[in-house]
């Protein structure tokens, strides 16, 4: 009430952790030990933020994401979520956030996609007119007019994670995370996933968190990365620094006409090997210091290029380089 | 009820019953889905029907054509009502909320602005409902034809039998709830429970024989339990074992278990949230 700045847009914090620990007691054979999967975590994401959160299985992620939306009670330290207190304010919080875990459904498995969303407005207290103008935009927008009638266990996975999107996203949510969204997808279904999320973000300033292994999900979507590392944050910053820190490489593959030398002299990239006697080759490039184009126009110059692939960095590898730098 | 009160507080209460008036009626759809499931159940609830009838038939004659109040019509008319409530009164102690709760699923309830209780056992309401039209109703008509029943006259004997039915039906899912859903909070396998759950259930609901047959400590056991509230107390007004106002004490008890069960429940999922660990992805 005495708040004098009352200044909104300076700042509040859409998720705000200090010290955020969360510690399970497993029994291992017959003694008791503790682990500790989020160790000390401090973290501030502002509105309109695109964050990747990426590390590798068991470091602590889905646990964070627990705490965040009050499925979790932390061990030590505090989060803040939409401004509430995720545990206490449970249901509060839940009319602000949407969650999509790409393992589990939020859709009714017997009943059609539509009776799924019908559920969801009066659950969040739509009026008809906003239940019917937001489902029409995501029907539209992620392209399920073709299966809105169908029960949910009849849909293909494709087609069932975008209903999954809609369904977290159809209260319009400040905070939307993701947990593993792309996972199983096709090239394609990624893509359109991808393209929707980016357009949902610039139309409604949607702040975006999410888990993935998929490089492609983290250049695509995000504007900040987060790497955890056995509970512990290991970097946060964008993603050219990222590939900075770690030196992410790609990998250019090209299939010759005929068997060449292996192609070391190649400027800014390193070969890393030759198959068939050197008619398929792997030269590994950094994004930062030269394209692919120019890789390839000097690949050009030795042999007649066939055809190639560009091989993305894997967020496997990028967390592990970072877990190496971290371990004498 | 009819008229929608003005102000805050009756908004409120109209938003409630919107949102869980849409969870009844989700619950009862999804059970439409398993038509022939509910055609299988039917047939089994007959078989055993016309073997109730032939042991407690059996058992009124032997006793003198008359057995603690029942005759052979009145006791064709529990069997044939019991046998149909079968379909829609919990007594297998089975209920999905408690495999959300194993499954880790449970996290997706808990991230919905909505009570997890009261949306788990409003769920199971509807699909009871909905179990009433292909098992509760054919069961009745089946036996009354059959068989041939005792109907009370009085209608409002239907009107409180209805009101007892439901009520009978929401003990029943929030007793599991209670005693083989919320312990999974703690406990890694409820099974066992939902095994004693059934054992104890059905026989002190009134399934197998009347209570008000039971020699007199063991019925004064069963009323001190809610499992005659799911039951044999809709099948008694319904039958019209009881008069008006004998049916309005009945359905006072229901009411009474009903709050106990259901605050204890609320308790525990309180407690058993803060305990909750949902494991994997």
């Amino acid at each position: 009430m005495t708040d004098q700045t009352n200044d909104r847009t300076a700042s509040v914090p859409i998720i705000e952790t200090t010290g955020l620990t969360r510690e399970f007691r497993v029994r291992d054979g017959l003694h008791r030990r503790t682990v500790v999967a989020v160790d000390d975590l401090t973290v501030r994401i502002e509105p309109g933020e695109a964050v990747g959160y990426i590390g590798a299985n068991g470091a602590g992620k889905s646990t964070t994401i627990k705490m965040l939306t009050g499925i979790l009670v932390p061990s030590r330290g505090s989060v803040t979520t939409c401004g509430l207190r995720p545990v206490q304010d449970r249901r509060r919080l839940a009319r602000q956030v949407g969650v999509v875990f790409g393992q589990r459904s939020q859709l009714w498995w017997d009943l059609p996609v539509r009776e799924s969303f019908r559920i969801l407005a009066a659950i969040h207290d739509l009026s008809a007119a906003a239940e019917h103008e937001r489902t029409d935009e995501l029907v539209e927008r992620l392209e399920m007019a073709d299966f809105l009638g169908q029960p949910v266990r009849q849909l293909s996975l494709g087609q069932r994670m975008r209903a999954e999107v809609a369904a977290a996203l159809l209260h319009s949510p400040r905070l939307v995370v993701l947990d593993e969204p792309t996972i199983g997808l096709d090239v394609l279904a990624k893509q359109r996933l991808r393209e929707f999320l980016v357009a949902e973000r610039r139309t409604h300033g949607t702040t975006l968190l999410l888990t993935t292994h998929d490089m492609g999900d983290v250049e695509r979507l995000c504007d900040r990365i987060l790497v955890i590392d056995r509970g512990r944050l290991a970097y946060d910053g964008d993603l050219p620094g990222l590939s900075r820190t770690v030196g992410a490489e790609r990998v250019l593959v090209v299939d010759l006409a005929a068997p060449t030398p292996d192609l070391t002299g190649i400027a800014a990239t390193r070969h890393l090997a030759s198959e068939g006697g050197g008619l398929r080759q792997r030269l590994a490039f950094d994004a930062e210091a030269t394209t692919a184009a120019k890789v390839l126009a000097a690949v050009s110059d030795h042999a007649e290029v066939l055809d190639l692939t560009v091989e993305e960095p894997d967020i496997e590898d990028v967390v592990r380089r970072i877990y190496a730098s971290r371990r004498p | 009820m009819r008229a929608a009160p003005a102000g805050p507080s009756g908004v409120r209460v109209l938003r409630v019953l919107r949102v869980y008036g849409r969870i009844l009626v989700a619950g009862f759809r999804r059970q439409s889905a398993y038509l022939a499931a509910a055609f299988g159940g039917l047939v089994a609830n007959t078989m055993f029907g016309l073997l109730k009838v032939a042991i407690l038939f059996a058992t009124v004659r032997a006793a003198g054509g008359e057995l603690e109040g029942y005759d052979v019509a009145l006791m064709s008319t529990y069997i044939w009502v019991s046998q149909g409530l079968l379909g829609s009164v919990n007594l297998f102690g089975r209920i999905d909320i408690a495999d959300r709760i194993k499954d880790g699923d449970v996290a997706v309830d808990f991230l919905r602005p909505l009570d997890v209780q009261a949306a788990a056992i409003t769920t199971e309401v509807g699909r009871s409902l909905f179990n009433l039209i292909p098992r509760g109703i054919p069961s009745v008509l089946i036996g009354g034809l059959v068989v041939g029943m005792a109907l009370p006259d009085d209608p409002a004997a239907y009107l409180l039998g209805a009101l007892s039915i439901l009520l009978g039906i929401t003990v029943s899912a929030a007793t599991v709830y209670l005693v083989v859903a919320a312990p999974g909070f703690w406990l890694v396998e409820t099974r066992g429970l939902q095994l004693l759950y059934m054992v104890v259930s059905g026989f002190l609901a009134g399934l197998f024989v009347p209570i008000w047959i039971f020699p007199h400590w063991l019925e004064t056991l069963a009323q001190a339990t809610p499992f005659p509230s799911m039951m044999m107390y809709p099948v008694d007004i319904v039958s019209g074992r009881v008069d008006t106002s004998g049916a309005l004490v009945l359905v006072a008890a229901q009411v009474a278990w009903l709050v106990g069960v259901a605050a204890l429940g609320q308790v525990l999922t309180r407690a058993g949230r803060r305990h909750l660990e949902v494991q994997g992805g």
